[in-house]
């Protein structure tokens, strides 16, 4: 039978094409334009091939800020999905509380990423803040603007504050999902509650728990908002990471060059650790 | 290994029962045999599932107790009981090894590590998985799971008592026949007291020394198979036992002598019924001979299962089925008598007795 070519079709998938053309390609096409040339403005452009991406490899701000990222992301990982774990482990299974507790585990994920951020800037001051008031009444010493430990424990109580709740939601739907066979047949079999963690939850979150690992660590790796709103990078440098630099150099400095260089070693950098991770925790999987 | 008693247990699952109808498990109040082969048999939603997690502790019965060789065991939790008890779907533990899922229950109560490595090869060797012990259970296909759990359920050798709780459900047909045979060994060999929770018939006649036959959460009867076939205490145990099951006709009882819509059929025995009950005759299929004496019938369907032939047909006005042996001829005005020992009479649905 012949084939009839009907290129209509073309116009079908068009809309899409367009869509992700002026969503994801142009945009990030013309970063790519940016990073390879140099600009005084006027639009004139100078071929700078790879100066730029060499410049920002050799330069201590990069790998200052990109520690800070992989730091941060580390420590709200760790607190983060282990505490995760154990609010759904502890939430109730049936009756009235689970749509309360869906509700309150909610709320802090329907905030917006500024309003989090004011909501900690104002409630951290020493001279009005609720948190900040107390420990300064409690004669603790807590000043996030000029103390360097003190903004890192604001950001990443925050962190946790705002998104524990996304671990929780997520391994609660991995263990609710677990038949009830599973819980009786562990206790008829002796099970102790470790090894009913161990050998039954554990397994079954999974796969949620992959989900909820690289969701933090994406979102963690690019956090922004938050820390600019509280601390604005500081004190000094101490809170500055790479998406703030990011900011800093294109539009507070003006160098789009250098800034798309940047920007481009940051999304790589994302997507090679997101598919290490992946990788890794699904190989163990597949081997039987 | 245990002799059961329940005694007067009743179970409700919503709170506050009032009317009979508010207990999943109406009264149950039985002794089982120490080592006795026990089937739970009736269909879906007849409680027999709720009876058998009331035995292994997975449920607090409402009302009354539960007694193990004599000792109460109501408030005990299942780890206490010392039940094994195998569930419909398979259960394993994905991450550990087939070796290691049978060892589990054993490890969890530190028997020593000689004792159980002999527990698990005996048992790996009675679900042929020997050639995959050292392999992930997760790769496995449902059957080979499902004997897992089944083999888990096995393992421990000092358990009061094993529940299977339509443990063959997932297994292919060839499997279930091997399988079963093989519990019935294990039966005979250790004396295990074995409760066997089933819709399937057959499963339940060639497992069990007793099937307790349930229907709307009550035990409707205990017996052998052949109590069960011959004489059937409930309507309901005649007509699911047995296939097709038994014949139910309405009848006027008169003394000795039964109405069925104008067709008299005389009784060996006079019953004794109380006023207004509603009385009815039942016959199985195979006590019913099909000749050219008797009263009439008009046949409507003859289905040829090999060895025999399923005759449906019309009798005063109901319809009734009648087993012929393959080679009978089918006369050409079919006339049906019964044979007088095997027809009982339902009172209210219930058996009457006045045996001969």
């Amino acid at each position: 039978m012949e084939k009839t070519w009907n290129n209509k079709a073309w116009f079908m998938v068009l809309p899409v094409l367009v869509l992700v053309a002026f969503s994801a390609v142009i945009p990030l096409m013309t970063v790519v334009n940016y990073s390879v040339q140099d600009t005084f403005g006027n639009n004139e452009f100078f071929w700078a091939g790879t100066d730029w991406f060499t410049d920002v490899l050799h330069s201590d701000r990069f790998w200052d800020a990109l520690t800070r990222n992989l730091a941060f992301s580390a420590v709200i990982l760790a607190i983060e999905i282990p505490l995760g774990i154990l609010i759904a482990l502890n939430m109730p299974k049936k009756g009235l509380g689970v749509p309360v507790c869906l509700v309150l585990m909610s709320l802090p994920l329907l905030i917006p990423w500024n309003v989090v951020g004011t909501i900690w800037q104002v409630f951290g001051r020493v001279d009005i803040g609720l948190l900040g008031y107390t420990l300064a009444a409690l004669g603790i010493n807590y000043n996030y603007v000029n103390n360097v430990f003190d903004a890192w424990v604001t950001l990443i109580v925050m962190d946790i504050w705002h998104w524990t709740s996304l671990v929780v939601l997520l391994c609660y739907a991995g263990l609710v999902s677990i038949p009830d066979a599973y819980y009786q047949a562990a206790k008829i079999d002796g099970a102790s509650r470790w090894s009913v963690f161990r050998y039954i939850q554990l397994p079954k979150m999974k796969r949620v728990l992959l989900i909820a690992f690289l969701l933090r660590f994406m979102d963690s790796f690019m956090i922004y908002t938050e820390p600019f709103v509280v601390t604005g990078g500081g004190p000094g440098n101490a809170t500055t990471f790479l998406s703030i630099d990011l900011v800093k150099t294109a539009i507070g400095q003006f160098d789009l060059g250098p800034a798309a260089a940047l920007s481009l070693i940051y999304f790589l950098i994302i997507l090679l650790l997101s598919w290490i991770f992946y990788t890794v925790m699904t190989t163990s999987d597949a081997q039987k | 290994m245990a002799r059961i008693n329940l005694d007067h247990i009743r179970h409700a699952y919503g709170p506050k029962p009032k009317t009979p109808s508010d207990y999943s498990l109406k009264e149950v109040h039985h002794e089982w045999n120490d080592g006795g082969a026990y089937a739970l048999l009736g269909p879906s939603g007849c409680g027999k599932t709720t009876l058998l997690n009331i035995i292994s502790g997975l449920l607090q019965p409402s009302e009354g107790k539960i007694l193990f060789d004599g000792k109460d065991v109501t408030n005990l939790s299942t780890q206490d009981r010392n039940i094994a008890q195998v569930f419909q779907f398979p259960v394993i533990y994905d991450t550990m090894t087939v070796y290691d899922n049978l060892a589990f229950p054993l490890r969890n109560r530190h028997v020593p590590e000689g004792e159980v490595d002999r527990r698990v090869k005996e048992i790996l060797d009675m679900i042929g998985l020997s050639d995959r012990a050292k392999k992930k259970a997760q790769g496995l296909t449902a059957d080979q799971k499902q004997k897992i759990s089944l083999g888990r359920g096995l393992v421990r050798s000092d358990v009061s008592a094993i529940l299977f709780d339509e443990p063959l459900t997932v297994i292919d047909p060839h499997m279930k026949w091997v399988l079963r045979s093989q519990l019935k060994r294990l039966h005979k060999q250790f004396g295990f007291t074995m409760v066997y929770v089933t819709h399937d018939q057959t499963e339940a006649l060639t497992f069990a020394d007793k099937v307790v036959v349930m229907y709307d959460g009550e035990i409707v009867q205990i017996g052998t198979p052949a109590e069960l076939f011959e004489k059937p205490k409930h309507t309901f145990v005649g007509y699911f036992i047995g296939s097709p099951g038994m014949n139910v006709l309405p009848a006027k009882i008169d003394g000795s002598s039964v109405d069925l819509d104008g067709q008299k059929v005389a009784l060996s025995f006079a019953p004794k019924i109380a006023a207004g009950a509603k009385t009815e005759l039942g016959i199985r299929p195979e006590f019913v001979r099909l000749g050219r004496e008797g009263m009439p019938v008009t046949i409507s369907k003859v289905e040829d299962i090999g060895r025999q032939k399923i005759v449906r047909a019309s009798f005063a006005n109901r319809p009734i089925a009648i087993v012929v042996h393959e080679d009978r001829e089918i006369p050409s005005e079919p006339k049906i008598t019964f044979d007088p020992n095997a027809i009982n009479i339902y009172a209210d649905s219930w058996r009457v007795g006045g045996e001969a």
